[in-house]
């Protein structure tokens, strides 16, 4: 276990390094004064100034092994140049638009896992009844959608038509207080700060914004979980220490929640762990069409305005994202599970 | 079709029995009516210009869409594109992008799946890392990165999905090939002196790439959606170009329910396409092999 653990903090830098040079080898795609508008500070950089002077100072004509090692060092200082779009360098764009995204995932987590590990359970239980059945198609329709199209769909019906939640994150009154002196922003994720603030008015107002864009993803995301669930759930009931409870005569009840449902988690819980990568990493087209502006809409738009430190400083945060957080579910894994044997 | 002479009773067997299942009967009844619409694409919405026929055909310059009428069926879009023509040659290009990508990276993750099966060591530790490498970047992203620094385009947004997309197979043969290298067939073989690629070829690939098959059918809707998220985010297809995701980002800015002919006609369109898909992939997995999902 121990050194299962060590094993893998190992692979973290080099995977992690394999990532800055899959990056830099993209980078190489572009034409030099375009790698030059990723490498510059700031925009006032690359006025009046001579084109050739900041080619030598960023050592572009330099050998690519020589350039390699010197944009990792800049990386590595958390300099990752100047983002046009967000009209900031993009390590400030991260920490800005990052809590945002976190808040969506936050928000989506709890009913996805509550209402997929429900409805996967009760699938299991029921299995081959028409519950069983049309919950499946729900799910295969569900997982059909693509987010946009769903979102949209969400927008039109319950903005456009019922008028219920608007989209942004918060309404204009709301956003010049938080904008204002007096408003502290402790963590920049909008419903800790108005709670923190004592802002309870501000609070609903941003969760109110949250609704639509947590709708989608809960309904998208649930067909994962329902069905991760679902396998589990049936993998084990059909084991024989589940015969076993039955035949002593405990009640079904006892058998499903007490029994059964143990083991069962254990595949969902790892789903879990994936569930959160999934939805940190996975905003790009949610977030742009709920307009809001957290790190996947920050990558959109950076891609759509041709930002290239921008979407580049984007991959980096976002791999760094998915690789420490494989790497924190794949040891939560195998403590829980003192079963997994890892050489 | 030597792939399928090869295959031992029980897949057979199995074979039958998807297509009887029902789940995999509606979703070959849906993809039939899209090969169908794709093939008639050219009698149902003839092209005013047949040497470009995916340009999508303006009905006029009015700035505000407008409802389905007997010109237009399923109306038009801001600008006056006609919807009804954009789904039908959509599904073309649909087609054209989920085949085409699955088929390069099919070949992508064979061969890399193959070698680092077959030669394991060094090879294969090395081939491996640099696929955990590609998976380290999320799938959405490392497209929209790629397709960026390539300058946008449909023609882009293909090659990121192929640099980005074939890990999962490669892991899939890997273990297969690694399993099949140790029985007696390659045994032989290779006792007989016949060279590693004449092997891989003939022997060890005709006997594992049928999960393969089955994981490139899976793969073909969300390869779909993703390409269109692009063109939705305005990555990929360019304006006038028939594709589902483009004609849907045009009802972005018109989000009344009195344009809801916008949205739901492209959605249906789309959406049953990834659906056909979903359901053969799901009674797929039922039948052959619950780990694949």
């Amino acid at each position: 276990m121990f050194t299962y653990v060590l094993r893998r903090l190992i692979m973290i830098p080099v995977t992690l390094l394999g990532v800055t040079l899959l990056v830099f080898a993209m980078m190489q795609l572009l034409d030099p004064y375009q790698l030059l508008s990723a490498y510059v500070s700031s925009p006032a950089e690359l006025k009046g100034q001579n084109i050739e002077r900041l080619i030598t100072k960023y050592g572009l004509d330099q050998p690519l092994p020589v350039k390699y090692t010197r944009w990792l060092g800049q990386v590595v200082k958390g300099d990752l140049g100047w983002s046009e779009s967000a009209s900031m360098p993009v390590g400030k764009a991260i920490r800005t638009k990052f809590p945002l995204t976190f808040e969506l995932a936050l928000y989506a987590f709890f009913p996805i896992i509550l209402g997929g590990i429900w409805l996967g359970k009760l699938t299991a239980v029921r299995h081959n009844s028409a519950f069983d059945h049309s919950t499946r198609m729900v799910v295969i329709v569900g997982w059909s959608f693509p987010d946009f199209v769903f979102g949209l769909l969400v927008i039109l019906i319950f903005y456009s038509w019922l008028g219920w939640f608007p989209p942004g994150v918060l309404s204009n009154w709301a956003s010049r207080v938080v904008e204002s002196a007096d408003y502290v922003r402790y963590t920049g994720v909008l419903t800790i700060d108005a709670l923190l603030n004592g802002r309870l008015d501000i609070f609903w107002d941003a969760l109110r914004h949250l609704l639509g864009p947590v709708t989608t993803m809960t309904y998208l995301w649930s067909a994962f979980l329902i069905r991760i669930t679902r396998s589990g759930m049936l993998d084990v009931l059909h084991k024989d220490y589940i015969r076993t409870a039955r035949a002593k005569g405990l009640p079904e009840k006892m058998v499903i929640h007490k029994h059964a449902s143990k083991n069962a988690m254990i595949a969902v819980l790892t789903v879990a762990g994936r569930l959160v990568i999934y939805l940190l990493t996975g905003t790009v087209i949610i977030e742009t069409i709920f307009n809001r502006p957290g790190m996947g809409k920050f990558v959109a738009f950076a891609a759509q305005q041709l930002d290239y430190s921008g979407i580049l400083g984007g991959t980096l945060f976002f791999s760094l994202v998915l690789v420490v957080g494989n790497l924190i579910v794949d040891v939560l894994y195998a403590v829980y599970d003192p079963r997994i044997q890892l050489g | 079709m030597q792939l399928f002479k090869n295959l031992d009773k029980d897949t057979r067997r199995k074979a039958k029995k998807l297509f009887t299942n029902p789940t995999a009967i509606l979703g070959f009844t849906l993809l039939t009516v899209y090969i169908l619409v794709a093939a008639l694409a050219p009698v149902l919405a003839p092209p005013a210009d047949p040497q470009n026929p995916y340009i999508i055909p303006r009905l006029g310059f009015l700035t505000e869409p407008q409802p389905p009428s007997a010109e237009t069926i399923f109306g038009t879009t801001e600008g006056q594109y006609d919807i009804f023509y954009a789904v039908v040659w959509g599904t073309r290009t649909a087609f054209k992008i989920g085949f085409l990508v699955v088929f390069c990276t099919t070949l992508i993750g064979v061969a890399v799946g193959s070698v680092a099966g077959y030669y394991r060591g060094a090879t294969d530790e090395i081939l491996m890392r640099i696929t955990d490498v590609f998976m380290s970047i999320p799938f959405l992203i490392a497209v929209i990165v790629l397709t960026t620094i390539l300058g946008k385009g449909l023609d882009k947004v293909i090659i990121a999905l192929i640099a980005f997309d074939w890990m999962d197979t490669a892991r899939l043969l890997r273990g297969n090939v690694l399993q099949a290298r140790e029985e007696e067939y390659v045994q032989a073989a290779r006792s007989l002196g016949l060279n590693d690629l004449r092997i891989i070829i003939a022997h060890i690939l005709p006997n594992t790439t049928f999960p393969v098959i089955i994981q490139a059918t899976m793969r073909i809707g969300t390869l779909v959606v993703v390409a269109s998220g692009l063109s939705f985010l305005g990555l990929g297809a360019p304006q006038d170009y028939a594709d589902w995701g483009q004609i849907i980002s045009y009802s972005r800015n018109w989000q009344g329910l009195e344009f809801w002919y916008t949205i739901f006609f492209p959605a249906l369109g789309m959406v049953l396409f990834v659906l056909a898909w979903n359901l053969i992939g799901d009674a797929l997995r039922d039948i052959f092999d619950p780990r694949l999902g």
